[in-house]
C-alpha cells in the first residue's frame, strides 16, 4: 500500500464552518463540534510539484487525468467518465443575442449519462479503499443510475433509494443494472431522510451521505475540463442548475483550484443558478436577500433537481453575491421550451434540468443579467432520453403515410404549408 | 408526554450507543432541554450559543420538518416520533 498511498494528495477531512480536523473516514458531518459538511483537505504544494498542463493533456481522456485532485489512493474505477463535449453554440448564441456561449454536455457523460458519473466514479473507488462492500444513495433518479451501473461494474453490491414518483426511463435505467432498487412512497427530502437513518444502522456506504466529502469533489472536474477545453482559460459567466448546490459549489472550487497551483490565470468567473419555479429555495432565498434557506415542497417536472431542502444552498448563495452572478427560477413551460430551444438550435436533447438551465440563461440575457461580450458557459448536466414524457405532449408528431410516392407528396405539402 | 427520540450516530456517543430515547416534553424546545437532562453536553451539540437549532441539522417530527410546522416551538404528543438528522448532499 505504501507505493499507492505515496500518490494520494489529500491529508484528511475538515469541517467547512468551524475547521475542525477529521482522518479521512467515512463521515461527513463535524459531530465533535458544530454538524458543519466536511470537505477533503489536500496538500496543494504536493499537487503543484507534480501537476502541470503537460501532464494532464498526457492523461486518460477521463476525469482522471486530474486524479491529482481527487481524494483517492489508489487505483480509480475508471468507466471513461468525464472529458465530455464543451461545443461552441453558435446557433443558441446567436437566437438569443450573445457573442460567445458554450455547452458543456454532460447529457453524454458515460455510462448513464448525467454529471453523477463523475461523483460516483470518485465515492465508489473512496468506498472499495475504505472496505465497503454494499454501496447506496438517496436519488432523484440519475445518481441512482450512475450509482447502480458503476456498481455493478466494480462488482460492489448495490441498494438504492428512489422517490416513487420517478420518470420511467430513470426507474429502467436503474432496474437494468439489477441493485435492489427500494422506491420510496414521498419526495427525495423524505427518502433522503430515511436513507441517513439507514446509514445509522446498515454499515453501507452511501454516496452522497457518509461519502458525501469524497463524493461531492467529482464535480470539480465540470469546472477542470471547461478551462482546459477553453484553452487553459477561465470563462467569464457560468449558468448550472441548483438543487443541492453542491454542483455549483465544486464548480468554483475547481476553478479556484487551478488558480491556486498556477494552471490557470486569476479572472473573475459570474456564477449563476437555475431552478425551477416549483422547487426553488434557493432562488427565493437570494432574491429576498437571505443566507438561509427555507424548505419547500416540490412540485415541478423538474424531478432530478427537485430538492426542497438543499444542503448547500447557503454556500451557492455566498458564491452567487460574490460574484456579481444571480440566482433565478423558471416555470415548468418555460422549462420544456429551454429543452426544445436547445434541441432546435445545437442538437443537444437534455432533460428537464438542462431545461431549467437553457431557459434561465434565456432570462438572464432578457434581463441584461448576462452581458454579449461574455464567454459563457451553461452546463446541461443530464440526458432528455430519460424524461421524455415531461415534452412527450409538446412536441410535434409524425406524418403517417403510406409507402407510395403520391402519399409522402401529399403530407410534404402539408408539412410545408403548416 | 413520552415520545420517542431517533439519535444519529454522531450522537449515540452520549447515549451509550442507544439509537433511540425515549423522553417525556411538550415541545421541541422542552425536548432539546429533556435530552440534556439525561445526556448532558448533547444540547451544545445539537444547538448553538443562543439555544437555536444548527442550522445544517434537521428535526422532523412524525416524518414533517420542523420548519412546516412551528420550529423549536412545535407541539409535541404522546406517541410522536421525534428525528434528528444532519443534512445530506444533491441527489
Amino acid at each position: 500500500m505504501t507505493a499507492t498511498l505515496s500518490r494520494s494528495t489529500f491529508t484528511g477531512l475538515r469541517c467547512k464552518e468551524c475547521g475542525h480536523p477529521y482522518e479521512a473516514s467515512a463521515r461527513h458531518v463535524c459531530e465533535d463540534v458544530c454538524f458543519g459538511p466536511l470537505e477533503v483537505v489536500y496538500d496543494y504544494e504536493a499537487i503543484k510539484n507534480r501537476v502541470s498542463r503537460a501532464t494532464i493533456e498526457a492523461g486518460p481522456a477521463s476525469i482522471w487525468r486530474y486524479r491529482d485532485f481527487l481524494p483517492i489512493e489508489g487505483d480509480p474505477i475508471d468507466v471513461g467518465t468525464g472529458f465530455t463535449p464543451l461545443l461552441k453554440a453558435g446557433n443558441l448564441a446567436k437566437r438569443l443575442g450573445l457573442k460567445s456561449l458554450y455547452i458543456k454536455n454532460d447529457g453524454v457523460n458515460m455510462p448513464t449519462l448525467s454529471f453523477k458519473d463523475r461523483v460516483v466514479s470518485v465515492a465508489l473507488t473512496r468506498a472499495r479503499e475504505l472496505g465497503f462492500t454494499t454501496v447506496s444513495c438517496a436519488s432523484t433518479g440519475n445518481l441512482a443510475n450512475s450509482t447502480a451501473a458503476i456498481a455493478a461494474h466494480a462488482g460492489l453490491d448495490c441498494c438504492v433509494f428512489i422517490p416513487s414518483d420517478l420518470e420511467l426511463g430513470k426507474v429502467l435505467g436503474t432496474l437494468v443494472y439489477n441493485p435492489t432498487l427500494m422506491a420510496v412512497h414521498g419526495n427525495y427530502d423524505q427518502v433522503n431522510r430515511l436513507c441517513s437513518e439507514v446509514a445509522n444502522t446498515f454499515g453501507w456506504g452511501f454516496v452522497n451521505i457518509n461519502l458525501r466529502p469524497y463524493y461531492s469533489e467529482g464535480s470539480k472536474t465540470l469546472g477542470y475540463e471547461v478551462i482546459e477545453q477553453l484553452g487553459w482559460q477561465l470563462p467569464d459567466h457560468i449558468v448550472a442548475p441548483l438543487a443541492s448546490g453542491s454542483l455549483f459549489t465544486k464548480i468554483r472550487k475547481g476553478f479556484d483550484e487551478f488558480i491556486k497551483v498556477g494552471l490557470v490565470d486569476e479572472k473573475a468567473v459570474r456564477f449563476s443558478g437555475a431552478q425551477a419555479e416549483g422547487c426553488s429555495p434557493i432562488a427565493q432565498a437570494f432574491a429576498e436577500g437571505r443566507d438561509f434557506i427555507t424548505p419547500v415542497k416540490p412540485n415541478t417536472i423538474a424531478k432530478s433537481i427537485a430538492i426542497g431542502n438543499p444542503a448547500d444552498g447557503p454556500y451557492a448563495i455566498d458564491i452567487a453575491n460574490k460574484t456579481k452572478g444571480t440566482i433565478a427560477a423558471v416555470t415548468d413551460s418555460e422549462i420544456i421550451e429551454g429543452i426544445k430551444l436547445l434541441a432546435e438550435t445545437e442538437g443537444v436533447f437534455t432533460e428537464t434540468a438542462g431545461g431549467t438551465t437553457i431557459a434561465v440563461l434565456k432570462k438572464l440575457v432578457e434581463a441584461g443579467k448576462i452581458n454579449p461580450d461574455e464567454t459563457t458557459v451553461a452546463y446541461i448536466t443530464g440526458n432528455g432520453l430519460k424524461t421524455t414524457e415531461a415534452i412527450a405532449s409538446s412536441i410535434g408528431e409524425p406524418y403517417l403515410i403510406e409507402a407510395t410516392l403520391d402519399s409522402f407528396k401529399a403530407a410534404w405539402q402539408r408539412s410545408q404549408a403548416g | 408526554m413520552a415520545v420517542q427520540v431517533l439519535i444519529p450516530t454522531p450522537l449515540q456517543k452520549f447515549t451509550n450507543d442507544e439509537a433511540t430515547a425515549e423522553l417525556t416534553a411538550s415541545s421541541v424546545d422542552g425536548l432539546l432541554d429533556a435530552l440534556e437532562g439525561r445526556y448532558p453536553g448533547i444540547k451544545g451539540r445539537l444547538c448553538d450559543e443562543a439555544g437555536k437549532l444548527r442550522r445544517f441539522l434537521n428535526v422532523y417530527v412524525n416524518s414533517e420538518d420542523i420548519r412546516f410546522l412551528d420550529n423549536q416551538n412545535t407541539p409535541l404528543k404522546d406517541g410522536d416520533e421525534v428525528s434528528i438528522v444532519p443534512a445530506v448532499a444533491g441527489g
